[in-house]
């Protein structure tokens, strides 16, 4: 793309930030590193430029150096112009004339990226004091303004409050607060919804469309996620390895990609209108009988919330009465927002934590009432992984022990040549190489550090496999891979498959039937191809509504239909349906009663009062 | 906050009297006796002594005596030091010990703490280095080695303080003591702040506060400084304690009459009422700064409170 900075000094120019040749090297003990390698892109008065790649592709890199951020072995070459004005070079005084009023900046994790020790309202306003030069009460009250504006509700008692008392989409809320409250001409956002629920991303997403028409800034965000693009960006560019690989406008991008990588990233990214349903590939979906491996009875686990020496403890039912059956060599997903008890269901039903009511019968035993040993030996048949590739793996040990030590528990008489030989073999199931290992898990990527976990849980051939959010942590292509290599080895072994995400595309793809907590109660549960196609439940029809869509046709307008709204705290959950509060169709029975666990004619059940009268 | 402060008051009573128990019996556990020396005392001299402090008496009956008198104030009699009290013998050690313990404390929050935030400003510079090497080198030097280092420069060849003594407080005779009781702990500090403030200085809200174009010193001042101070207020409690009630070494080098040498005369005398009055005012001084610390620290983290 042609760079012209002589243009962008104009001061009419709609040109606001324009980069070229922009380099960023890291000096390090051995050597130096370059993160991203003559970027040049300009970004203009009212567009949004994606910017998309995957983690390591040096996208954040690039505008913390416009920024002046980088890290202190950090060096950026080139040129990065604001309004004409060259960032590069500028003396940090007048940076932060630029920083925080020129650019806002809103970034990923929005809980570590706002001072813990200060309230929401001394943050906001401290921004505004500091760049628009007004008293104490004038800041106050502007930053109650930008509360109102990026929707907080409650914004008086908001102001007064700590980081951590917020819900993280709340947090994200007051940090574009921060980052709108000098009015800035250009907005960074560094993944903005990355950490965020898919219901919260979507109203976030949402509200920086609205911004962005609204002001008419210039905004960059910056994002691994194409549906994310699809809905706000205007052009992206893709980034690889420090290079632009391809820039364009938005539709051109994503509907014609001309570049290899972009066709990769793009096609590894799951979509939820892609017919691509799990059932029908998968074995055992046949109309015969089948018989149930694992059936959980009115599970309920409660957790004491400790509130100190002298206080009551407050109990918080995480999981509440839950009843189903995963039968023989099935996939089962849980699906939910964050807190809503899928990890803690699953953990409950493999007895990592022990249930205060209801029953768990794995093939015929009751696995509450099995002593001890019983239970251990049990343990081959009921693997786990977990979300966290790397931190679930032990750092002093190698790939090789890791992956050995369930046959050092399960089968102590093996010898030697048998162990090793069912080593190599799990390896190779799971698309790892021999000679990994001898080698530690710091020294594997997260792709590979997941694929070890596999190879653990796999290696004496379990016949039900717990899968933890086992891909959230990972990029969109290496994601891709793991749910092919999952429904791989079970379509092979024919293990039960239970799947918690919150990706619910990557769901259909993986598993036959999906289950939908709310607040630690079941909302739906159907077959992948009926709940994607023809939700019942209004939660269901809402999760469904917020996945974003990488198609720059109908993302836009699916945005801008995202519903408001979190889950209530579950230490006091609503009356009745605990989905009421944020039901559109709510009505006065279901704060009265909580909705019966209903079989539909066609096997599909639900929980709520009024799926009939819904259109 | 206060009535997170009056719980945690509430609970330092129990542990108090764990500290008292557990050390009565724990002295009396050790073989010897207050009045076993080298020339064995006649038995019928012995067995009246024995008498006249109780301790002929069954443990229990001593131990419920000993808590009695606590209630009133009274750590009983010396055994060692016939004609004081132990009350007297503290009141007479501990004003002087206290004043050299604070000013050493202040002197190392005052000197330690800001070397600690200079050190991490200037990371890996020549002013780090400088700060980093002196307070490895004075947290590896014993008191017993700076005290009279700092009498024979100062005292005598300076020439500018004098080297021993007391004087009822006057300020000459108070900085070289001072000066040797505060050296580790400012270099403690010093090296805890580094810490703790680079740690601060690389979390994302520091980076975001900087995005927000504050302004260095407002970023460190408002958001870096009160997390990165955390490490040096959970030492600070327990260090208070330990240098008010008295080092014997500065105390020994400096010929200062504080009650430093008490600990350590009353174990080697069984001076048992000397050790459990001094076991007590260190536990309660222990229990009360740990709990300011803590108070200083819920002031400081909001999310402390919370729990």
């Amino acid at each position: 793309m042609p760079s012209i900075p002589a243009r962008a000094e104009a001061a009419a120019a709609p040109v606001v930030l324009s980069l070229s040749r922009l380099t960023v090297t890291f000096d390090t003990p051995r050597g130096s590193i370059t993160a991203a390698r003559e970027v040049t892109l300009q970004v203009e008065r009212g567009e949004c430029l994606g910017v998309v790649g995957e983690s390591g592709a040096g996208k954040s890199q690039v505008f913390l150096a416009v920024m002046g951020l980088l890290a202190g072995n950090g060096r950026a070459q080139g040129s990065a112009r604001f309004l004409g004005t060259e960032l590069l070079r500028l003396a940090p005084a007048a940076l932060d004339r630029v920083r925080g009023a020129g650019i806002g900046m809103v970034f990923q994790d929005p809980m570590s990226s706002l001072t813990p020790h200060l309230t929401v309202g001394e943050q906001i306003a401290e921004v505004i004091r500091r760049h628009r030069g007004v008293g104490r009460a004038a800041a106050r009250a502007a930053a109650l303004a930008l509360l109102e504006r990026v929707q907080v509700s409650d914004p008086e008692r908001r102001m007064r409050q700590y980081p951590h008392q917020l819900s993280g989409g709340l947090r994200q809320r007051v940090m574009i607060a921060i980052a709108l409250s000098s009015e800035p001409q250009l907005l960074i956002a560094d993944e903005p919804t990355t950490s965020l629920d898919v219901t919260v991303q979507a109203q976030i997403l949402a509200l920086l469309a609205g911004l962005k028409r609204e002001r008419a800034m210039a905004m960059v965000l910056i994002t691994h996620d194409f549906g994310a693009v699809a809905g706000v960006a205007d052009r992206v560019a893709v980034l690889r390895e420090g290079c632009i690989v391809e820039t364009g406008p938005v539709a051109a991008v994503l509907k014609a990609p001309r570049d290899p990588y972009t066709r990769t990233l793009l096609r590894d990214t799951p979509r939820l209108d892609a017919a691509t349903d799990a059932a029908g590939q998968a074995p055992g979906t046949s109309a015969a009988p089948r018989v149930a491996a694992l059936t959980l009875t009115d599970l309920t686990v409660r957790f004491d919330v400790g509130r100190g020496l002298f206080r009551p403890h407050a109990r918080l039912t995480a999981v509440s009465a839950v009843s189903l059956e995963l039968y023989a060599g099935e996939s089962l997903g849980v699906v939910g927002e964050s807190g809503c008890g899928k990890s803690t269901l699953v953990r409950a039903a493999l007895q990592l934590l022990r249930p205060a009511a209801g029953r768990v019968v794995w093939m015929g035993q009751a696995l509450g009432d099995l002593p001890k040993g019983a239970l251990r030996a049990l343990r081959r048949d009921l693997q786990i992984i977990f979300q966290d590739p790397l931190g679930s793996l032990d750092p002093r040990m190698t790939v090789g022990e890791i992956v050995g030590e369930p046959l050092r528990v399960h089968a102590p008489d093996l010898d030697r040549g048998a162990r090793a030989a069912q080593l190599a073999a799990v390896l190779r199931r799971v698309g790892l190489t021999a000679e990994l290992a001898s080698r530690y898990p710091h020294e594997l990527s997260g792709g590979q550090c997941q694929r070890v976990g596999i190879a653990r849980a796999t290696i004496l051939r379990p016949r039900l496999l717990v899968c933890d959010e086992p891909v959230s942590a990972l990029d969109v292509p290496t994601q891709q891979q793991i749910v092919t290599l999952l429904a791989q080895l079970q379509r092979e072994s024919g293990m039960c498959l239970l799947f918690v995400s919150h990706n619910l595309a990557l769901v259909r793809q993986l598993c036959e039937r999906v289950l939908v907590l709310y607040l630690g109660r079941m909302m739906e549960l159907a077959p992948a191809h009926s709940l994607y196609t023809g939700p019942r439940h209004p939660y269901t029809r809402e999760l469904l509504a917020a996945v974003p869509v990488p198609d720059p046709d109908i993302q836009p307008a699916r945005l801008a239909r995202a519903r408001p709204g979190e889950p209530p705290s579950p230490l006091s959950p609503p009356s009745g349906c605990v989905y009421r509060t944020r039901c559109p169709h709510a009505a006065a029975v279901c704060a009265e009663r909580i909705p019966e666990w209903e079989e539909l004619p066609d096997g599909r059940r639900v929980a709520c009062h009024r799926w009939r009268e819904l259109p | 906050m206060l009535s997170y402060a009056l719980r945690r008051i509430a609970g330092t009573v129990p542990t108090l009297l764990v500290i008292i128990s557990v050390s009565f019996c724990v002295v009396r556990l050790a073989p010897g006796g207050p009045f076993a020396q080298e020339q064995a005392l006649p038995p019928p001299v012995r067995a009246n002594l024995e008498r006249l402090y109780g301790l002929d008496q069954p443990l229990t009956v001593q131990y419920a005596h000993y808590l009695r008198g606590l209630l009133r104030g009274d750590f009983g009699p010396s055994l060692g030091q016939r004609d004081f009290t132990v009350s007297e013998l503290i009141a007479q050690g501990l004003p002087l010990s206290a004043t050299l313990g604070l000013a050493a404390i202040l002197l190392a929050v005052l000197t330690g703490v800001p070397a600690g935030v200079l050190a991490a400003l200037w990371r890996n510079r020549g002013a780090d280095y400088c700060i980093t090497t002196l307070a490895a080198v004075a947290l590896a030097l014993p008191s017993f080695v700076t005290g009279p280092l700092f009498a024979l420069v100062f005292g005598l060849y300076l020439r500018w303080l004098p080297v021993a003594g007391w004087q009822h407080g006057a300020p000459r005779y108070l900085v070289l003591p001072v000066l040797t009781l505060a050296l580790p702990v400012a270099a403690y500090l010093a090296r805890l702040t580094r810490a703790s403030l680079l740690e601060v200085l690389g979390a994302h809200y520091v980076l975001s506060a900087r995005a927000r174009g504050l302004g260095a010193a407002r970023v460190l001042w408002r958001h870096a400084l009160r997390p990165a101070l955390m490490p040096a207020v959970s030492y600070l409690g327990p260090a208070v304690a330990f240098v008010m009630t008295g080092s014997l070494v500065v105390e020994t080098v400096f010929g200062l009459p504080g009650t430093g040498r008490y600990l350590v005369e009353g174990a080697i005398d069984r001076d048992y009422p000397l050790v459990m009055g001094m076991v007590v005012v260190y536990g309660s001084l222990t229990l009360l700064l740990n709990l300011i610390a803590d108070l200083i620290y819920g002031a400081l983290d909001p999310g402390v409170r919370r729990e």
